[in-house]
């Protein structure tokens, strides 16, 4: 196993020409085998480090290694190692899905008859290889993503980043691919994921890392940031929402319509009370759920408090 | 190791633009074919007939073919690189080389050599034209095969250069209509540079075309307007000036890289 990182960014910044900084001095470690999340909003810095790791950015400055190897000193050797989903579909929609795949290991320096080899492989874990021989301009949207993960897989990468990979893919091709993801992570592949379904992160990332406005604003273990959640609001369904409603300690009840109610309360306070209150006012409560993914609340709230300080 | 992988990445690109060649092939080999054909039957065959020699034992069919072969492998050269570059550029597949440990010189290596290869296709079919209405033998086999590559390297190299700075199709137009196409014509392709008077015999002398068309044709008719040393020298600094900026290009990664 190797001793370095998978990946280590070094304070990196980028400055676009019309003068937007995108990236305010960006530090970030990723260890080897990690399933890591990188967050944030729109216009937050990620695909642009992204874009820095993959070499389709240059940088204005800082650095960044991929297992050891510099992206800048030794382009050659840090590529070799990663593998990119990107966000927007960049294949050429006139080759079929087997040539996009072989071509892809030739740019690798991979040798035809294996590049041949790992495109039926993948084509097939991917459920694409029915389609290998088809322009892939007819390919579904979902086919297409899934063609992305069936290239960058083409060199067999130590580092896969997914830069939003499942955007606009219905729900059961998310979870194939997630199920492929998760397997070649088991594996041993590490892999960097930025995706705005939060519940995907939070059930796929070990450790995390939020970007805002070019900088890191948290960076830790998916454990720990959702550990800091102190504040959880629920969605009841009820018979029928009375015109007063009772009090209860340490609970904020708020009316949504005529039979839903929404109850924020703090982490660690007991659900029996609230209940009992509920039932002592007639309020009879015919389900229950979380109001929002757990980490969505967390990432609102940190991307809020950082607009807060900037502003 | 690396040296195996580059290669292996040179020969996908070349695969990969030949492929192209061939799917598009009405566009890429028919018009040419159809192009050069009329030009013989109209200049060569009837105007032709009625000029007579150009030179001692070369009639103005013969004349013009050499010339009319430099200028399919201009403008195929030119618009084979010119067009697929900006196109892998438009459609973001570029990206797929960009994102891989293949070094700047094996990606510009593989695109012209794909030029070369539609420029010596185009060649040979104008060539197998030109035999239905003419029979040229090869006078010097070196001069016209080295003239032919150079030729398709210099304007392969030119067509990179002005894919990577396009940002749209009619940028990639503009170049062969309004720059190429008149230099063309003005390279001593129709007419021998010793039929122009001052100034018009110098000034088609800076004209880098005119070395080229005289070279080829000193190799398939054995006659040329120009010193063949002064063309090589023409042919190789254009070629190496093209090589280095089009490098330099691709290492910054001017128009593709953010």
């Amino acid at each position: 196993m190797s001793s370095f990182p998978a990946l280590d960014v070094r304070n990196l910044t980028k400055t676009y020409a019309n003068g937007v900084n995108a990236l305010k001095g960006v530090s970030l470690c990723v260890e080897p085998g990690d399933f890591f999340a990188l967050l944030g909003p729109n216009g937050a810095g990620k695909s642009t480090l992204i874009g820095i790791l993959s070499s389709l950015v240059n940088a204005s400055g800082g650095e960044a290694d991929v297992f050891g190897r510099s992206i800048h000193a030794d382009r050659g050797g840090a590529m070799q190692l990663i593998g990119l989903v990107p966000q927007e579909i960049n294949f050429n929609q006139f080759e079929t899905p087997f040539d996009i795949c072989v071509n892809q290991a030739g740019f690798y320096g991979i040798p035809r008859r294996i590049a041949c080899e790992r495109a039926e492989k993948y084509l097939n874990q991917l459920s694409l290889w029915e389609k290998k021989g088809v322009a892939s301009r007819t390919l579904s949207g979902g086919m297409k993503r899934r063609l992305m993960i069936a290239r960058a897989m083409m060199n067999e990468p130590r580092l896969l980043i997914l830069d939003e990979p499942t955007a606009g893919v219905d729900i059961e091709i998310r979870r194939s691919m997630w199920k492929f993801v998760s397997e070649i992570n088991r594996a041993g592949t590490t892999v960097i994921l930025t995706t705005h379904y939060l519940e995907e992160a939070e059930q796929l990332c070990r450790n995390i890392a939020i970007i805002d406005k070019g900088s890191i604003i948290e960076n830790t273990s998916m454990k720990r940031l959702l550990a800091k959640l102190d504040v959880e609001t629920f969605v009841l369904d009820v018979v029928a929402v009375p015109e007063a409603l009772p009090t209860v300690d340490g609970v904020r009840l708020t009316p949504v319509d005529a039979h839903t109610l929404e109850a924020e309360m703090s982490r660690t306070h007991d659900l029996n009370s609230l209940f009992a209150a509920l039932s002592a006012n007639g309020i009879v409560v015919t389900s229950m759920r979380n109001k929002a993914n757990r980490l969505e609340e967390l990432f609102v709230r940190l991307v809020e408090n950082n607009q807060g300080k900037a502003a | 190791m690396q040296t195996q992988a580059n290669f292996v990445a040179l020969g996908t690109i070349v695969r990969r633009e030949i492929a192209r060649i061939l799917r598009i092939w009405g566009q890429t080999l028919l018009p040419p074919a159809i192009t050069m054909t009329l030009y013989f039957f109209i200049f060569g065959n009837m105007i032709g007939a009625r000029i007579g020699e150009m030179q001692p034992g070369i009639s103005y069919i013969d004349f013009i073919v050499p010339g009319l072969i430099m200028m399919s492998v201009i403008q195929n050269a030119y618009g084979n690189i010119s067009s697929s570059f900006f196109g892998s550029k438009f459609g973001r597949y570029v990206e797929e080389m960009l994102v891989s440990p293949m070094p700047s010189w094996v990606i510009l290596s593989g695109y012209v050599l794909g030029a070369v290869v539609r420029g010596l296709l185009v060649g040979a079919i104008v060539l197998g034209v030109a035999m239905f209405f003419t029979h040229i033998r090869l006078h010097h086999v070196f001069v016209t095969l080295t003239t032919f590559l150079l030729t398709a390297v210099v304007f392969a190299l030119a067509g990179f250069v002005n894919a990577v700075y396009a940002k749209k199709f009619d940028d990639i137009a503009i170049v062969p209509t309004f720059i190429l196409t008149p230099l063309t014509y003005l390279g001593g392709v129709f007419y021998p540079l010793a039929s122009l008077g001052e100034p018009w015999h110098t000034i088609s002398l800076a004209n880098p075309i005119v070395y080229m068309v005289n070279a080829f044709r000193y190799g398939l008719l054995g006659v040329s307007d120009v010193n063949l040393v002064a063309a090589y020298a023409v042919m190789l600094a254009a070629a190496a000036i093209l090589a280095v900026f089009g490098l330099y290009l691709l290492k910054r990664g001017v128009g593709m890289r953010a």
